[in-house]
């Protein structure tokens, strides 16, 4: 693989150069920054321990791992074309990976919410053998039920609590605010953590050959572009990711059982995040957990009439505006707060008119 | 002598699983689309067969004959009004959205009118009865019904597709959509009167799920993943080997409820993971998956 250049300008032959970062994008990246360093910072200035305060963490935290999810299955979806109704296995799986290497093992707290990130990537390996046998919509179930087939071994191990589940004990030897904050910082790097990773991995040459694919994959391939390698290597990063989101959620919630950890509603979320805000767009999961998470406040008196909400506003996205929420404000302003495509760029304009 | 008891009544309840699946191969085979919502649209049946025995006394058999007709006309709808836009351009990813969050609307709106509550069809006197062939083996008259009215299910459609000019449509289609277009086809009523037929059979599914055992408006994603292994089971593409399918994953659940109670589902989805690891073409499946 050939290094990616450290500048963000490249230089063609024939007086043109390759542009990749444009004014906006470094405005934004810029601020992006400052939010992020402004965010970290949070439980510095957050003096008091009021009950406020810590329900604002606690929203903050639910936010940034929604926003991991989201990001990860917008790279499998929007980018690799594996259209996964089953990312909840990993949410699982990272979550029964923290109790039992904190729990049964005695590992560090915190430690182990990484070695849960890693159990679920070595679990996709052989997932992602079978579930790549099918395609398109039969693959979306078959994850699923690859996902119902971890649901139902871990409701048969007693030593896993069986249906019942499990209380994270390990946790009651910190501090209940310490260990908030710390859990808040651990989701806000797996959040922006997964942006950051979907941003890299998409302006290397992985981004070129997914978007080769996307476009059209039997040709990408005749092209020399290894198409199970890198559908293979997307879902093993997104399998990461979301049993790292899925043990910090755990690591917050201390109560694991196996209904809730392997709801197939941790997808569902997934989805109508993606789609409304932009699927195959590194912003759109940003906008769409936000959106996710103010529908979400006003509209939570409302029971089952919130989740008819969701689907029917997904549905009628997906068929009105395929590119959700940024794309309309890209297509009208042309920005893009993470460039990843590149642009031919005239250096002499004037020449050669 | 448990075990041929076990097997007999998995036979039977896989008749169920291959009424289940028929809709769900037929809509792939026609036009390439997986309709996520297949499951609890069979529950939708059974609530609307429910509203109807509710308001007037009749035996829920008697609803089929008001709530298929319905379906069908659900599904031409549907098919026509919504989801054909999804197939446009062959991206993967707008049906498999569309139809998972009309899944969830569908559930969800359930939850609302019907509540969370379980419900059921009282048939009557052929729910209980049965035919004793030993001490130990007995079959009931309505697994038996469910098996038969399922494999009359699956050999009219086999009829319909072989032998009709609908089905020579069907076949057109599912072959090569340009040139079916090109021939004079309309392949968005081919596709409509397809997704019609699906949720007809859908219905008849969904009663004698309702008559059969109880439901809730969240049972219908486990449907739609038992009529989804039955096809991959049976191989895609093939009618009987739909009912192979079906067959199969019924057989694998009651004996593996037989090993311990909580193993009975498992057992199916890992006779259906085998057969994706070393037989991914499925039983009777002549194609590879497209």
């Amino acid at each position: 693989m050939s290094a990616t250049p450290a500048s963000a300008e490249v230089a063609a032959p024939g007086g043109r150069r390759v542009q990749r970062a444009t004014l906006a994008s470094r405005v934004w990246l810029i601020l992006g920054l400052l939010a992020v360093a402004v965010l970290a910072a949070g439980p510095l200035w957050a003096l008091d321990s009021a009950l406020r305060t810590l329900i604002g963490f606690f929203t903050l935290l639910g936010f940034f791992t929604l926003l991991a999810l989201a990001t990860m299955w917008n790279l499998l979806a929007g980018y690799a074309g594996l259209v996964s109704i089953g990312q909840q296995a990993y949410v699982g799986l990272g979550a029964y990976g923290l109790l039992y290497f904190a729990d049964t093992l005695g590992l560090n707290l915190f430690l182990s919410v990484l070695v849960a990130g890693l159990v679920g990537a070595l679990v996709a390996i052989p997932t992602a053998a079978l579930a790549f046998r099918l395609r398109g919509g039969y693959f979306a179930i078959g994850t699923w039920v690859i996902a119902e087939v971890y649901r139902l071994v871990v409701s048969n191990v007693s030593q896993l609590g069986g249906g019942s589940g499990l209380t994270l004990r390990a946790a009651s030897e910190y501090d209940r605010t310490a260990r908030l904050f710390a859990t808040y910082e651990l989701a806000l790097a797996v959040g922006v953590g997964a942006v950051v990773v979907a941003y890299v991995l998409l302006r290397r040459r992985l981004g070129l050959a997914l978007t080769a694919i996307r476009d059209a994959e039997a040709s990408a391939q005749s092209l020399g572009v290894h198409v199970f390698r890198t559908k293979f290597l997307v879902y093993l990063v997104a399998a990461f990711g979301c049993s790292l989101a899925g043990a910090v959620i755990y690591l917050n919630l201390l109560r694991v059982q196996p209904e809730a950890a392997f709801s197939v509603n941790w997808t569902a979320f997934m989805i109508f995040i993606v789609v409304i805000g932009g699927v195959g767009t590194i912003e759109g999961p940003i906008i769409g957990t936000i959106v996710f998470f103010v529908l979400q406040e006003t509209l939570s008196g409302y029971g089952a009439w919130y989740l008819v909400l969701l689907g029917a506003v997904a549905v009628l996205v997906t068929l009105l505006a395929r590119r959700g929420l940024w794309g309309l404000v890209a297509d009208r302003t042309g920005w893009s707060l993470f460039p990843v495509q590149r642009r031919l760029q005239d250096l002499h304009p004037s020449e050669g008119r | 002598m448990t075990w041929v008891n076990d097997v007999v009544q998995g036979l039977l309840l896989g008749g169920l699983y291959a009424l289940f699946a028929t809709g769900l191969s037929l809509m792939f085979g026609v036009m390439r689309l997986v309709n996520l919502a297949h499951g609890d649209l069979s529950i939708v049946a059974a609530f609307v067969a429910l509203a109807i025995v509710d308001t007037v006394p009749v035996n829920p058999l008697w609803t089929v004959l008001v709530v298929v007709p319905l379906m069908f006309g659900v599904g031409y709808l549907l098919q026509r009004g919504m989801l054909n836009y999804t197939l446009r351009g062959g991206d993967p990813l707008p049906p498999v959205l569309v139809t998972f969050g009309l899944s969830i609307i569908i559930q969800n709106l359930l939850l609302e009118v019907f509540s969370a509550d379980s419900q059921g069809l009282d048939a009557g006197r052929i729910e209980d009865a049965s035919i004793r062939i030993s001490d130990r083996l007995a079959v009931g008259w309505f697994p038996l019904l469910t098996l038969v009215v399922g494999i009359a299910v699956l050999a009219g459609l086999q009829l319909v597709i072989s032998r009709t000019r609908l089905g020579r449509a069907f076949r057109a289609t599912s072959d090569d959509q340009e040139t079916a277009r090109l021939m004079g086809i309309d392949n968005r009523a081919v596709y409509a009167v397809a997704t019609g037929i699906a949720l007809a059979t859908v219905a008849i599914a969904g009663i004698v799920l309702g008559i059969r055992t109880t439901f809730t408006p969240s049972v219908g994603p486990t449907r739609l993943i038992f009529a989804f292994e039955a096809v991959v089971i049976g191989g895609l593409g093939s009618i009987w080997g739909t009912l192979a399918g079906g067959l199969v994953l019924g057989v694998a659940q009651t004996l593996g409820a037989q090993i311990s109670p909580g193993w009975g589902v498992l057992a199916g989805h890992l006779v259906f993971l085998a057969v994706l690891a070393f037989r991914p073409t499925g039983l009777l499946g002549r194609t590879v998956p497209a």
